[in-house]
């Protein structure tokens, strides 16, 4: 592919006491300084959660009149899907320069709820809300119940992506939890009940924060000053917007998104260096490298307890950050250590990395493939 | 234990009819009449054949089994009071209805328990199917 990302950066993450346009101008004017680039070049924009129309307030709020825009809401996975859209449109000549973005600021407004957000006209507020279902939580918690049940795994096996999450985040400043200390396993298996069998250890943070992202044409990436990290490949799948969809909980839409990534990448699991996937809950991170390929089915919670893959190595939604939406910070991640910039926790020679979105309830799922230029 | 909501979600041309027949303290499933597709929720086409002039309703026998489960810890609304158990049961046809397990016991639910519908009333004169497990004599 022709396709590069040329700049990345975070907002401020946490508590921020700032507002949701704000942190999206501190993320954009950040990855464009990192770019090399100016609000000028930007003829693209994809973003979400900024308004009802959120591309066209965000272009207004940066004095921009883009010729490509794109505000899918599809959770935490649209960033992934918006790199193939930036790269489809990039390569089509309908816009030269996106900037892909997310911010929030849910941790100082107080703006989550347990139960979620039902619309009145869905069948879900018909058939769903009236048990009182955690949204997502106790989605998540009935597919781990599901995993526990049919492979026999333990509950350890969920802690330990917990584990391994804070074990990152104690080597990246910029981690919610840097000074937290390591976890144990029995801190997760301890910590309150939430929805069994996951308790609140293992649902993502509830932070203020973003990032952006910039893509250009390769051939113009060469000519900026950080090294371009190619956009190898990339694949989606849409699975369901109500719980009682998809027959089996355990086998994800991360299956047809990643094998549509890897055969447009021509590569396979065995040629990723990194991988950075969406951990909402610990029990995302199980099925999602079970549906990757990573390894067999059933065999994920000794892929992570080995920790024979780098995964998720800024400390994740779990120890990190989580501003609601993590997948443009899966990506920031991603760029960060194609290029060597990650201290302590870069993960040495990575040429290849994976970032893998999920949003809603299992719902949205969608992989990218990043390369270094070769 | 969870107290049930007192108003739920308007109908709409596409589920009144599996709403009123919870007035009757009758569940039942939407099937195509062409293809016998089953589906939960009801909607206006088949999504087993696609089409949208052979849909009809039959009575299910009120019988499923706990397709996956979770001990919900702390209640979102104010309509509930945790611990309480919300499922997805897996009725005769095939469909899956998200649920309540109304039990004295809600960390005893275990994935494969059969169990059997129960009405709660609404205030508007329908009734909220949830589901009560089925003791089965022990076995020696
Ligand atoms: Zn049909």
């Amino acid at each position: 592919m022709t396709v590069a990302i040329v700049g990345a950066a975070e907002c401020d993450l946490g508590s921020t006491g700032l507002s949701i346009l704000g942190l999206q101008t501190q993320a954009i004017t950040r990855a464009l300084a990192d770019a090399g680039l100016s609000l000028a070049d930007v003829d693209g924009i994809a973003t979400t959660s900024v308004a009802r129309f959120s591309a066209t307030s965000l272009a207004e709020h940066l004095g921009i009149q883009p010729a490509w825009t794109d505000s899918t809401f599809a959770g935490g996975s649209a960033y992934e899907m918006f790199v193939a859209r930036a790269a489809q449109a990039i390569e089509a000549g309908q816009c030269h320069t996106v900037v892909i973005s997310y911010a929030s600021n849910q941790r100082s407004a107080k703006s989550r709820s347990l139960g979620g957000v039902y619309e009145a006209h869905t069948p879900e507020a018909q058939f769903e809300q009236p048990y009182g279902p955690l949204y997502p939580a106790s989605y998540y918690a009935m597919a781990a119940g599901q995993y526990l049940h049919k492979y026999g795994a333990s509950r350890e096996d969920l802690a330990e992506v917990a584990v391994a999450a804070r074990e990152q985040a104690l080597l990246n400043p910029r981690a919610f939890r840097y000074d937290a200390g390591p976890l144990t396993v029995d801190d997760v298996l301890g910590a309150k009940p939430l929805s069994t069998p996951l308790t609140v250890a293992d649902c993502c943070l509830v932070t203020d924060g973003g990032g952006a992202i910039v893509l250009t044409s390769l051939e113009r990436a060469r000519d900026l000053p950080k090294p371009p990290v190619l956009v190898l490949g990339y694949g989606e799948s849409t699975t369901n917007a109500s719980m009682t969809a998809v027959d089996d909980l355990t086998v994800t839409g991360a299956v047809a998104s990643g094998a549509a990534a890897f055969a447009r990448a021509g590569l396979t699991p065995a040629d990723v260096d990194v991988a950075q996937l969406y951990d909402s809950f610990t029990i995302t991170v199980l099925l999602s490298l079970e549906a990757l390929g990573f390894c067999a089915p059933g065999e994920a919670g000794d892929l992570v307890r080995s920790r024979g893959l780098p995964l998720n190595t800024s400390g994740g939604g779990l120890s990190y950050c989580h501003p609601g939406q993590f997948g443009v910070l899966l990506l920031v991640e991603a760029v960060r250590q194609l290029r060597g910039e990650c201290g302590d926790r870069q993960v040495a020679d990575a040429e290849v990395a994976l970032a893998h979105g999920t949003g809603g309830i299992l719902s949205t799922h969608a992989t990218v493939l990043l390369g270094v230029d070769r | 234990m969870n107290d049930a909501p007192k108003n739920v979600a308007e109908p709409d041309e596409a589920t009144r009819t599996w709403w009123e027949a919870t007035r009757e303290h009758r569940l039942v499933v939407q099937v195509c009449g062409d293809c016998g597709h089953a589906q939960h929720p009801p909607r206006t086409l088949c999504t087993g054949c696609g089409r949208t002039d052979t849909l009809g309703h039959h009575d299910s026998d009120g019988t499923g089994v706990v397709d996956a489960c979770t001990v919900v810890m702390r209640a979102p609304d104010a309509d509930h009071e945790a611990p309480y158990v919300v499922a997805r049961v897996r009725l005769p046809e095939g469909v899956i209805l998200l649920s309540n397990i109304v039990t004295d016991d809600p960390h005893a639910v275990r994935i494969g328990d059969p169990v059997t519908v129960s009405w709660q009333p609404l205030d508007d004169g329908r009734a909220l199917p949830v589901f009560r497990p089925v003791f089965t004599p022990q076995e020696n």
